[in-house]
């Protein structure tokens, strides 16, 4: 098989990712997906809130994933569910898996990435104890919930306190379940402010920060769990430990990009975000793969996911059709510093720049009033006064080509966080 | 008069309101640093809703569970009724988006609609 652009994933990213290939004007799609039915992960994200930025109004997970499915069919784009990619070559060859063709490959002339994430297992894995029935990823319970009915347990202890966690306190606790306490080693959540508002003091579920789980009791079945307060290097303090009892642990520890596909096929990842470095046509290390959505970095709003795809759709079409040029070697870093951990993009090749390049990051820590800064070369263009910072939120900063012209001998872009003074 | 906290939750700033409602039932909100907090804290104060979102039972879809929301907010104290009216609903695939799965629910005059697309599973 033969394919112009071999979109990996049906979710947000790959949906959106599609249209706009397709209409750019490229024919030969096929969206590959592992699951079912399309969608990703929003079809267990049953909550609302989704598609206040695209739509104005607020969708649930599957409202707003059904909008671009219904797309991708007006326009008949090619997908196959139940079909699982296993690799990519560097010469974009991808080679599939279903129970109809058994295994197949596809060549493909460019390919987008957009496997979205998995939930991280750590800070499950240091909990002394045994592995008692009972103990399960947000993410998980939340598949069993709302796509499956069934409930997990009757008694529950969340770990972290990122979206999921949140989200799962309040479904668990409407479908009867008490929902005891959500522990945060952090000092802050990693959550939208709206959910521990929406999730947990609607339902008074006590959210303790600083504390962790130091230890699970029960063999066959969780019986309690040990929660602790840590201090500020995050290490449990001695005497401050207190029993619950409880037959469920959930796990909400955040999400990490799933990337061993690309990288096998060579893509360099970024170690702060676990996704590809990409330049400002979202193409990874290897020219003519490109990536979007949460396999690129983690998202808490799917909007972005949309808009980002969009773009990744529209470089790949220009790809195919010839129109992207190869990128230069000597392109311009976009550095990360004080306080902003990542950027994506992480370098710009100018010449291949839109007139507008949206550049997103997320910060290290809670800052209040405090500006977001861009530098070119040594040079401060911009300055964005922002009353609060958080690590939970991405941040977005608009980049125009014309200043970047402007700009004699320019090396290095520099997104930074600076304190009022 | 009667005094209430509240966070915000119109934008990331999470500001933290106070609410004071005065005996002839007005209210007045600071903590605030724009309009939104001010209307957000009046309508928390005076008549919270919520948009519930959860699943029924389904038959004949390629899943058991269809989620389905309730079109509009409903107030905030009659969440637990909606879900518990929800409880033995069962459909038949298939069910499109924005079908009536519940006509007036928990006596708010409020439908409860399907929220994704099930099509009727051939096996
Ligand atoms: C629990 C949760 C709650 C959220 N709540 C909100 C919210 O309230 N508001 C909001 O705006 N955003 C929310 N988000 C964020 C948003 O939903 C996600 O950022 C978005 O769904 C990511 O889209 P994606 O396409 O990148 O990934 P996904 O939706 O995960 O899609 C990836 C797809 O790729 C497929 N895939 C992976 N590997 C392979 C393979 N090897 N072969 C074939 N297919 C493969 C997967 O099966 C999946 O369908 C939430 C996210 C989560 C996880
Ligand atoms: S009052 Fe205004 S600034 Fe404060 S949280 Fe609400 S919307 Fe944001």
């Amino acid at each position: 098989m033969t394919a112009d652009i071999v979109i990996i994933g049906g979710g947000p990213a790959g949906l959106a990712a599609a249209v706009s290939a397709k209409e750019a004007g490229v024919d030969h799609i096929l969206i590959l997906e592992r699951d079912k039915e399309l969608g990703g992960i929003l079809n267990q994200c049953i909550h609302n809130g989704f598609g206040l930025h695209t739509f104005h109004e607020e969708l649930t997970g599957p409202e707003y994933a059904a909008r671009f499915i219904s797309k991708v069919k007006e326009l008949q784009i090619p997908y196959m569910l139940e079909t699982i990619v296993i690799s990519i070559g560097n010469d974009k060859t991808v080679t599939a898996m279903n129970k109809e063709k058994g295994l197949f490959t596809i060549k493909a002339k460019a390919v987008i990435l957009a496997m979205g994430c998995r939930e991280r297992a750590r800070g499950a894995l240091n909990i002394p104890g045994y592995r008692p029935a009972g103990i399960y990823s947000a993410g998980t319970a939340q598949r069993y919930v709302n796509m499956e009915g069934r409930m997990p347990g009757k008694e529950v202890v969340i770990l972290g306190s990122g979206d999921i966690g949140l989200i799962m306190a309040r479904r668990m606790t409407l479908e009867g379940a008490k929902v005891k306490l959500v522990a945060e080693i952090m000092p802050y959540s990693g959550g939208l402010k709206r959910n521990i508002v929406q999730c947990l003091e609607d339902y008074d579920i006590p959210l303790k920060l600083n504390h962790t789980v130091t230890g699970i009791k029960g063999k066959e079945r969780v019986e309690s769990v040990t929660v602790a307060k840590v201090d500020e290097n995050r290490k449990p303090i001695p005497g401050t430990e207190e029993e619950i009892t409880c037959d469920t642990l959930l796990l909400s520890c955040g999400l990490i990009p799933e990337n061993e596909l690309s990288k096998e096929a060579g893509v360099l990842l970024n170690p702060v975000t676990s996704g590809p470095f990409v330049n400002e046509s979202l193409e990874t290390s290897e020219a003519g793969i490109f990536a979007c959505g949460n396999v690129l970095h983690v998202h808490d709003l799917v909007d972005y996911v949309s808009g980002e795809a969009q773009t990744a759709g529209e470089k790949a079409a220009a790809y195919v059709k010839g129109l992207l040029p190869a990128s230069k070697e000597e392109t311009t870093a976009v550095s990360a510093e004080s306080g902003v951990r990542y950027t994506v993009p992480s370098k710009l090749d100018i010449t291949r720049m839109d007139e507008e390049q949206m550049i997103r990051f997320r910060v290290d820590n809670i800052y209040r009033n405090a500006y977001i800064a861009v530098y070119l070369n040594e040079k401060c263009i911009k300055k964005i006064k922002r009353p609060m910072l958080a690590p939970g939120e991405m941040e977005q900063v608009k980049l125009r080509k014309a200043d970047m012209e402007q700009c004699d001998g320019l090396v290095k872009i520099t997104i930074k966080i600076e304190q009022e003074v | 008069m009667e005094e209430r906290d509240l966070v915000c939750i119109c934008c990331p700033l999470g500001c933290s309101l106070k609410a004071k409602i005065e005996e002839n039932g007005e209210v007045h909100i600071s903590g605030n640093t724009c309009k939104r907090g001010e209307d957000y804290g009046k309508k928390e104060t005076t008549a919270p809703t919520r948009i519930v979102t959860t699943t029924v039972r389904i038959k004949g879809g390629v899943l058991p569970a269809l989620s389905v929301k309730t079109q509009d907010g409903i107030p905030k104290n009659k969440v637990f009724e909606c879900i518990q009216a929800l409880q033995d609903v069962e459909v038949e695939a298939p069910v499109h988006i924005g079908d009536i799965i519940f006509a007036d629910i928990a006596g708010t005059g409020i439908p409860v609609i399907a929220t994704k697309e099930v099509e009727k599973c051939m096996e």
